[in-house]
């Protein structure tokens, strides 16, 4: 137990939250037909976080959430900016900004020299769970230790804060979001700030993908965001269903991603682990393919 | 003077600038740029399978050709999943590719971590293909991509005469006996193409950008199709070579994201130009 505590207990924690928030974002952005700017907003936020980083100095939560949220911002800008300046079509101005923004971000990364203190590219391209560890942890009691907890890895907390915030944010704008999902239209006739609305939910989409980006990395927090989201989509036609399925489906691929990789082939006696973030959206997308292979959508 | 194997990398690079440039301006007409971005992190899981079936049969594990073979077949497996799951009429094309772009590539990551356990050490060059490193690549390697963006140029404007009726009145040319899904079907392939040839020296993540930026910048200087073709071909071919020289001299600065900051490049410039 005090191993698993040790090991697995942090990683496994961060993955269900992030696999939490993705799933719940995701469902507003399948909704929404915005699955692109969830894959643009992941890639885009590099060189905020870079940037924070590298003006504090620390890997601390706020400054890289600024700067993700200042890239977010500015690359939803200069996307509506180019399809008008360039007259390109959306897919191509999003791919334009979004690449160029990470290759920045990678770029920046060894200007700065960031990589010498723990976010490098490897950390971006394939998230670094296992590096999260509780070594304070000593038994099931530390569960209910105040002090133990306050030592469980900064990324959990970020992780912890972004997901209560998100979720806090969903429910008390659960009906204007509802509506901005299937009459954008009569949203604006009723006075709803639409073009406020998106705002946040790109400046959610920002958060998450940075807190989650620290568990599994850039690339695979478009799977969390759009892989458990498309599943419901194909398993129900219900609104609630969908935005809560979706997040009940995001942190139960993570979790059993996570066992899969590690925990359980080492219980069963076997010395080889994969990288946990990959399992979890490998599964993401078997879990894809097995919501359409059911069938469900043909009877709906 | 520009040693051999330098010299050799870099007309490598150029040729698939020029390639990307080419087949890149069909692909953004007709709107399909964006799945160039699903079959490249598509190709991974291939890339990956295709070495650790070269380790298990004593093969050499950085030979090129084998590894883009494994790489075509998954990113052809890839826009096979994209459009069964468009197909449910469930899920959007941009979810799908999502998905696909996400699941694949995560599934090389984890073959990633299983070469990683392996002895011989192939996984170093093998995360080479993520974000594209010039300056590793060996002369034959620069050889075989270099052959197959030739392959594509040549292809390219082979069906440029079905290409442009393709990308501007499909519905005439199917009656004057175009057949639109071969077409289409050969521009998809075509893009797969260039994706793997592009993989060692650009990278799977940013050679989409690759694909998008010299088409959207020759665009924006020349309205019609032969001179944005040309321009597309020029721009790509020197944002390749510019790109691999820059990351060549910088270390750790990844080939791709170099490339793609010269495009950007030449894409801000042009939009300047135009507004002035």
């Amino acid at each position: 137990m005090t191993a698993f505590l040790q090991l697995d207990f942090a990683p496994l924690l961060a993955a269900m939250l992030a696999g939490a928030t993705c799933g719940l974002l995701g469902s507003f952005l399948v909704l929404r037909r915005e699955a692109l700017l969830g894959d643009a907003i992941t890639h885009a936020v590099l060189p905020g976080i870079v940037l924070g980083f590298a003006v504090t100095g620390a890997r601390a939560g706020a400054p890289m959430l600024l700067g993700a949220a200042i890239a977010a911002l500015l690359a939803s800008w200069l996307i509506t900016w180019l399809r008008r300046a360039a007259r390109l079509e959306g897919a191509a101005a999003t791919g334009i900004v979004f690449t160029s923004f990470f290759a920045a971000g990678l770029v920046l990364l060894e200007a700065t020299g960031a990589r010498s203190v723990d976010l490098d590219v490897d950390c971006v391209l394939f998230g670094q769970m296992e590096t999260l560890l509780w070594p304070q942890a000593e038994g099931i009691a530390s569960l209910f230790d105040a002090t133990a907890l306050a030592a469980l890895p900064r990324a959990v907390f970020l992780l912890a804060g972004v997901g209560a915030l998100i979720a806090v944010t969903t429910a008390l704008l659960w009906q204007p979001l509802k509506l901005l999902c299937f009459d954008p239209a009569y949203a604006v006739s009723l006075g709803l700030p639409v073009r406020r609305l998106d705002v946040v939910l790109n400046l959610m989409l920002a958060a998450a993908a940075v807190a989650a980006f620290e568990a599994v990395g850039s690339i695979l927090v478009v799977a969390l965001l759009v892989a458990p989201a498309s599943a419901m989509r194909l398993l129900t036609n219900r609104y609630n269903t969908q935005i809560l399925g979706g997040a009940a489906l995001g942190a139960a691929v993570a979790a059993l991603g996570y066992m899969l990789a590690g925990p359980l082939p080492a219980a069963l006696g076997s010395a080889h682990a994969v990288n946990a973030a990959g399992m979890i959206g490998v599964l993401s997308g078997l879990l894809v393919a097995a919501a359409a292979f059911s069938g469900r959508w043909r009877r709906a | 003077m520009i040693a051999h194997n330098t010299l050799v990398v870099l007309l490598g690079c150029a040729a698939l600038g020029v390639a990307a440039g080419a087949v890149g301006c069909f692909a953004l007409l007709r709107g399909r740029a964006l799945l160039a971005d699903a079959m490249g992190h598509a190709a991974l899981p291939g890339v990956v399978g295709a070495a650790l079936i070269g380790a298990w049969f004593g093969t050499d594990p950085r030979a090129l050709p084998p590894l883009l073979i494994g790489g075509a077949i998954a990113g052809a497996l890839g826009l096979w999943a994209v459009q069964a799951l468009a197909a449910t009429g469930r899920i959007r094309q941009d979810a799908a590719i999502g998905v696909v772009l996400a699941s694949f590539y995560a599934l090389g990551v984890v073959g990633l971590s299983v070469v990683q356990a392996m002895p011989a050490g192939a996984q170093a060059g093998l995360s080479h293909f993520i974000l594209g490193q010039a300056a590793t690549m060996r002369t034959e390697d620069a050889w075989a991509a270099g052959l197959l963006a030739m392959f594509c140029v040549v292809a390219t404007v082979a069906l440029f005469p079905r290409f442009r009726a393709l990308c501007f009145d499909a519905e005439f040319a199917a009656l004057q006996g175009l057949n639109i899904r071969v077409t289409d079907a050969a521009l998809m392939g075509l893009i797969l193409l260039v994706c793997i040839a592009g993989l060692p020296a650009v990278g799977l993540v940013l050679v989409v950008a690759l694909l998008v930026l010299p088409a959207a910048t020759a665009r924006l200087l020349n309205q019609r199709l032969p001179g944005m073709l040309a321009a597309s071909c020029a721009i790509g071919g020197v944002s390749g070579v510019l790109g691999a020289l820059i990351s060549a001299g910088h270390e750790g600065w990844p080939t791709g994201a170099a490339v793609v900051l010269v495009g950007t490049a030449f894409f801000v410039a042009a939009l300047l130009v135009r507004r002035a």
